[in-house]
Formats: structure tokens, C-alpha cells, sequence
């Protein structure tokens, strides 16, 4: 009885809160939702929101007049804070936008729920092509990379650079058979072939026989398809066999700048892998490295430099649309081309895929390297439209 | 003679009893007003979680180190019921609980046969081969988990995408799964589970059949975690690995321990300090992480009965609950 009492009276509150939420506060505020203090602390972590508040600050603090503030928070990696805060920020918080959003799920819990609160979210931490895909929202953004992008990278640029047969290390979950899948689609198209697999458990502390077995294949390239600290374990012992020493070449498929600074030179020297921005490519990614060097002493890996382009975009759109309206800005979003430092003449695509170069990139031995972060040298620049998937067969029902 | 000295603080302690009850009913129609209402769900659906976990181990003396199954099984199975196969939320509920059930009578089937740490290690590995189950598991989608469930109509009728419907609707769940514990630990059957965990083999030696005593309370326990994790997933709207982790196992463990093992309203405040601490954390500069391993440290050392415990062990606390052994 007293719970119904209070509902009805919870009822009338309620009805009156909406309302409230649609008058415009008069700011532009911006959310950074990504791990900040678990396994992907150094992949985006406190840094993209560093980033974030370069691009309010180069953008001049004010858009259209109105102030431009950035919040962040840190989701631990569990889908349900993130869900829970990114709905607080919606609801209470007057948050306009929530981007980053490093591990697939949480990336589509956030992204589902902000489609359905007409909320813009734009993805650069995150890897799954389901965001643009089945999954995908008018209102949802995919930047800086994904695994399709990663497998054409380092599966098809490699085998044309003469790494034409290989060998997979892949962990044993859907992430690590997709990734493989995908590579082995386009190394096999580029005339490469693979000569064997073998499949590790998830979170896996000893590679030694897997990497037996696979310098023992004669493989001219052993592939990694999985992730973070078994990417790092499997590199890491791959030196200590003196896999690369040999002569054979180890392709991470999704690993970046920070983790080879994680790694040190000495253990990763060698290793080729995709990613979608370099700070020592052009002048202008060199400035804006020394920049946020200033401010974090580290260089920025393509998630960081992605953040940045991605609210500058935003930021952009708002100017253009003339208002903060969700419809609006995704429309302007979409109908901008994306040109900074991250980016040379992206495309933001009808499923919200900003279709940009990727660059397969080969790890520097110790003595290569004049510099701190002087780490990667450019063997090849994939062009975005092969990169990505075309939207049309994405599976994505807004891109038909 | 004892009965007419026994009588009055009964009496006493049952008002109390009611007192409480009343405080507590009254919070949970106010908290939706004062606190986020969809944190207020997520409180409840791991405090009934811990509560269901406290069952097992304050009441029957298991510790088990695999509850995640549960919780986060049901979670699956609640998802992909009313996603894929269209039920309504209730169907969809029950769906998760029956599923986790089933999976806590494997577990439990042959993890009884051992105790303490053997007990805790053996639910561990198999809790471990459901979270690679679900990993591989075509259904589960992987690391993307079951995404966009919808939250539907209860019974056809009331709209569970209205925020207070959806919070009557916890709120209700959550009171049930209070009130089977109760039942479950004043009735007969948990004075045996409480006589089995403070001296097995006297219990087997009273005729009292141990091993299937401890089955039930494993899997009314599992049921129960399941009921949490079902509708944490209506909630949230999706499934994920994060939920079947062996850390989950973990984190049920910190709560009920931070609360007060084998007190009613320990793990409900033990699961609210926990999920409050990463809720609030997670935009402040500490770390969550190590924030709640400080609070693990210092409960341990400092006090080791959990908030409630302490509290009930003090003067006013043994008044409060009208008793003073237990």
C-alpha cells in the first residue's frame, strides 16, 4: 500500500522531470567514459581525456557562444557502470555527447542506450565492426580504428611487403576467431596462405610451446590474433626465443603505441602492426605530439589522437548546424569531411564509420631510435576505403 | 515460568521486527527520489545477489567461489529468453532462475562431496568452465555480450520501460528474494543448515541426511543469485562476460563480508558500500580498484564481523535485535 502511495506520487514527479530536460542549459558538455585505472589504463585511459580537453581548448572553450565542458569517468571495464553512469550523465548530468568508450561491450551497451536517448556517442576505443554494423545507431560515431581495418592493415599490406606465408597464435574466444578470420581473408586474397594455427586460452602465461610450434612451421610471419597482456606475454617471449632474430616476422593485430612504450624496444624490435595515426608521420601530427607531450608526458597512440579529431568534429558540427540538436549535429557530422591532424580527408560514413588511412607500421630496433617514442617506422599506407568495410555491406540497415 | 519471563522481549523484538521492516520499506519508495534510480536497481539486484550468497555461506558454512555462474548465467539466459525468443520480462525471469537452478544442482552435486577450501576450489573450476562456455558460446556473442534487451511489458500490461515501472518492478523482486531468505533460514529446514554448519558430524549422527540438506541450500542459493542476475539483466538491458567472471565470484564475496556474514541485512549493506564505492569513484581520482581493496584490508583487520556484525555485537545493537546470544 505505502509503495503504491508512492508511486503515483513518484508518477507526477517524474512526469514533470522530462520537461525540465529539454529546456537548453546553455553549455555543450562532453563525456569521456573509458578504464582508467584496469587493463586499458595506458591504451586510452586518463590520457583521452587529456586529449579531449586539447581539442574544447584549440577549438577556442566556447561554441556558439556557449561554454564547452568535458567530464570523464572511469567504468573499470564493467558494462553496468558504465551503463549506469552514461545514463546518469544523460538523465541528470545535462551531457550532450559520451565518447571513448574503450571494450566492445560496454561501447555497444552505451551505444545502444544512447540511440535510444537520441544521444551521440563516438567510439575510439572500442574495436567490434558491430557498432557499425547490426548495431548500428544514427547517432553512433566509430573513429579511430576497428578490427577490420587492423586484419586489411597487417594481414593484407604485410603479405604485398613479401610476408606471404603464415602461422596464427590466436586466443581461444569469438575476438581472437574474427580477428584470424578476417586476416586470413585478406592475406589469402593478396596471394598469401597460412600453413597452421594453434589456439591459446584466453589470459594465457606461457606461449613457449605455441611459439615452438610456430617457428618450427617455417611461417615467413606469425600472426597474434588476440589482445593486451596475451599480445605483451607472446612478444615478450617471442625475443626470448629469438623468434624475430631468426629471421621470421611477428605481426601484433591489435596493439599500439603505448603498449610497444609498455614493452621497451628491446623486446618488441620488429614487430609490425596497424594503427590508424603515427605522431612522427607530418608536421602537423609532430606539433600536436609535442603538445600533449607538454601535458602528459607520453606521446598519443591512434585512440588518444582519435579522441582528440573526434571532438573536434563534434565540436565542428555544432558550429555548422547552428544548434546542439542530437538530429542536427549527427546530420552535419556526417555531411563534414574530417581533416586534423588524426585524419587527411576522412569520410564519415552513413553507418557512422569515419573511414580514414591506416598504416602498417614496423617496430624500430633499439639503435634505429634517435628519440623517446621515436618507436615505429611506416611500411605502407592502407587507404580507408579499402581499410573499411563499405558501408553498404555492413549490415548496417541506415547504410542500404 | 520461563514462558511468562521469555514472553515480553519476544513480544518486544517482534515489534522492533516490525519497526525495521517499516524503516526499510519506507527507504526503498524514497530512494528512487533522492538517489539515481537506475543505481538504486543495480544496488538491489547484487544486494538480493549477496543475500543469496550469505544464505549459503552464514547459514550453511560453504563458501562457495563460483556464485558468478549464477548470477551472470541467469543474466544470459534472461537475455536471450526475451530477446531472441520474444517472452515477456516475467517468462524471461524465470527462465534465468530455472537455468540457474539447474546449473547450481550440477555444482552443487559435486561440490558437496567436499568441504572448506576443497568445497570453495572445485565450485571455482567449474564456475571457471561456465565463464569459458560462455565466452565460446554462439548465444552469449562473446566479449560483445547479448546487447538491446528489451525490457517489455510485464504480464503484457505495465510498460517496464517507464523508470519507476522498472523499479517497482526490482523493488518487488528484490522484497520476494528478502522474504524467501527469511522463511528459508527461520523455518526447520535452516535451524538444520545452521546444526549442520556448526557440527556435521553430530548432525549426521542425529539421522539428519547432511548431504542432501546442503544440496537444497546450494541450489535455492544458486536459484536465488539467479533471480539477481535476471533482473540486472532486464535492468541494464544486456548480458556480459563481466557478469560470469571469476572477479564477480570475488566481489559477492567482499560484500557479504564487508556487511556481515550470516546476518539478514549485512550483505544488503555490504553489496551498497561496495556498488557505491565504484559508482562513485569511478569520476573522482582515486582508483576504485584500490580504494575497495583498502576497505577489504581494513575490515579484515579492524572488523572482522562486517559493519552489521560489529553493530549487532554491540550493547545496543543486542538490544536492538531483542536477543542476547547469536
Amino acid at each position: 500500500m505505502k509503495l503504491s502511495a508512492a508511486m503515483a506520487a513518484a508518477l507526477l514527479v517524474a512526469s514533470a522531470l522530462p520537461a525540465a530536460a529539454q529546456v537548453s542549459d546553455n553549455k555543450v558538455k562532453i563525456g569521456i567514459l573509458n578504464d582508467q585505472s584496469g587493463v586499458y589504463a595506458d591504451f586510452g585511459g586518463k590520457w583521452s581525456y587529456e586529449a579531449a580537453k586539447m581539442a574544447v581548448e584549440d577549438f577556442g572553450g566556447k561554441v556558439l557562444d556557449m561554454p564547452i565542458e568535458v567530464v570523464t569517468a572511469d567504468h573499470q571495464n564493467k558494462p553496468d557502470i558504465a551503463s549506469n553512469i552514461a545514463r546518469q550523465w544523460y538523465d541528470t548530468g545535462q551531457v550532450d555527447a559520451i565518447m571513448e568508450l574503450t571494450t566492445s561491450s560496454v561501447a555497444l551497451a552505451v551505444q545502444g542506450l544512447s540511440k535510444e536517448k537520441k544521444k551521440i556517442t563516438l567510439v575510439t576505443g572500442a574495436a567490434t565492426t558491430e557498432l557499425t554494423g547490426k548495431q548500428c545507431s544514427p547517432y553512433g560515431f566509430h573513429w579511430a580504428y576497428d578490427t577490420n581495418a587492423l586484419a586489411v592493415g597487417t594481414g593484407g599490406a604485410l603479405v604485398k611487403a613479401g610476408g606471404d606465408s603464415w602461422f596464427f597464435l590466436t586466443a581461444d574466444y569469438a575476438f581472437g576467431y574474427s580477428l584470424e578470420a578476417q586476416t586470413t581473408k585478406f592475406l589469402t586474397s593478396n596471394g598469401g596462405k597460412v600453413v597452421g594455427s594453434v589456439r591459446h586460452p584466453l589470459s594465457n602465461a606461457d606461449f613457449s610451446s605455441f611459439l615452438l610450434q610456430a617457428q618450427s612451421s617455417g611461417a615467413k610471419v606469425i600472426g597474434l590474433a588476440n589482445a593486451g597482456l596475451d599480445t605483451a606475454n607472446a612478444i615478450k617471449q617471442a625475443s626470448e626465443f629469438g623468434i624475430v632474430a631468426g629471421g621470421q616476422r611477428l605481426a601484433a593485430l591489435l596493439f599500439t603505441l603505448a603498449e610497444v612504450h609498455g614493452l621497451g624496444l628491446e623486446a618488441a624490435q620488429g614487430l609490425s602492426l596497424t594503427e590508424g595515426f603515427y605522431w612522427d608521420r607530418d608536421d602537423a601530427s609532430r606539433e600536436f605530439g609535442k603538445r600533449f607531450f607538454a601535458r602528459t608526458k607520453r606521446m598519443p597512440n591512434m585512440i588518444q589522437a582519435g579522441t582528440y579529431s573526434g571532438v573536434l568534429h563534434y565540436l565542428k558540427a555544432i558550429a555548422k548546424a547552428g544548434a546542439d540538436d542530437t538530429e542536427k549535429v549527427a546530420e552535419a557530422m556526417r555531411a563534414m569531411p574530417v581533416d586534423d591532424v588524426f585524419a587527411k580527408g576522412g569520410v564519415v560514413a552513413k553507418n557512422g564509420r569515419m573511414i580514414h588511412d591506416m598504416y602498417l607500421m614496423e617496430v624500430k630496433k633499439p639503435e634505429e631510435s634517435k628519440q623517446p617514442w621515436d618507436y615505429f617506422k611506416v611500411l605502407a599506407t592502407v587507404p580507408g576505403d579499402q581499410a573499411y568495410i563499405k558501408p553498404s555491406e555492413s549490415g548496417c540497415p541506415l547504410a542500404q | 515460568m520461563t514462558d511468562v519471563v521469555l514472553a515480553p522481549p519476544a513480544k518486544r523484538s517482534k515489534a522492533r521486527g516490525i519497526a525495521l521492516i517499516a524503516v526499510g520499506l519506507v527507504l526503498l519508495a524514497v530512494a528512487p527520489f533522492v538517489v539515481y534510480p537506475i543505481f538504486v536497481m543495480k544496488l538491489l539486484c547484487f544486494a538480493l545477489f549477496a543475500a543469496a550468497f550469505n544464505l549459503l555461506l552464514g547459514y550453511a558454512g560453504l563458501l562457495s567461489f563460483g556464485h558468478a555462474a549464477f548470477f551472470g548465467g541467469a543474466a544470459y539466459f534472461t537475455a536471450h529468453a526475451v530477446k531472441e525468443w520474444g517472452l515477456t520480462p516475467e517468462l524471461g525471469v524465470l527462465v534465468g532462475v530455472a537455468g540457474a537452478a539447474a546449473l547450481g544442482l550440477v555444482v552443487g552435486f559435486l561440490a558437496i562431496r567436499r568441504q572448506g577450501i576443497y568445497f570453495a576450489m572445485i565450485t571455482l573450476a567449474l564456475a571457471q568452465m561456465f565463464f569459458f562456455f560462455c565466452l565460446q558460446a554462439r548465444f552469449t556473442h562473446g566479449e560483445d555480450g547479448i546487447q538491446g534487451v528489451p525490457r517489455g511489458h510485464l504480464f503484457g500490461l505495465i510498460d517496464l520501460n517507464q523508470p519507476l515501472a522498472m523499479y517497482g518492478f526490482v523493488a518487488v523482486v528484490f522484497l520476494a528474494g528478502m522474504v524467501a531468505i527469511h522463511r528459508i533460514t527461520e523455518s526447520p529446514f535452516g535451524m538444520i543448515l545452521k546444526s549442520i554448519r556448526e557440527n556435521e558430524r553430530r548432525a549426521t549422527s542425529l539421522g539428519i541426511s547432511v548431504g542432501s540438506y546442503k544440496l537444497a541450500a546450494f541450489v535455492m542459493s544458486a536459484a536465488l543469485a539467479g533471480l539477481a542476475g535476471a533482473t540486472k539483466a532486464l535492468v541494464f538491458q544486456f548480458a556480459t562476460l563481466t557478469d560470469v567472471g571469476w572477479q564477480m565470484s570475488g566481489e559477492v564475496i567482499l560484500m557479504t563480508l564487508l556487511g556481515g556474514i550470516g546476518t539478514m541485512i549485512g550483505p544488503v549493506v555490504g553489496a551498497a558500500i561496495v556498488t557505491a564505492l565504484e559508482n562513485y569513484l569511478a569520476t573522482s581520482d582515486f582508483p576504485p580498484t584500490i580504494v575497495i581493496g583498502l576497505a577489504f584490508m581494513l575490515c579484515v583487520l579492524a572488523f572482522r564481523r562486517g559493519v552489521v556484525g560489529e553493530l549487532l555485537a554491540t550493547r545496543w545493537g543486542k538490544r536492538l535485535a531483542g536477543r542476547s546470544e547469536d
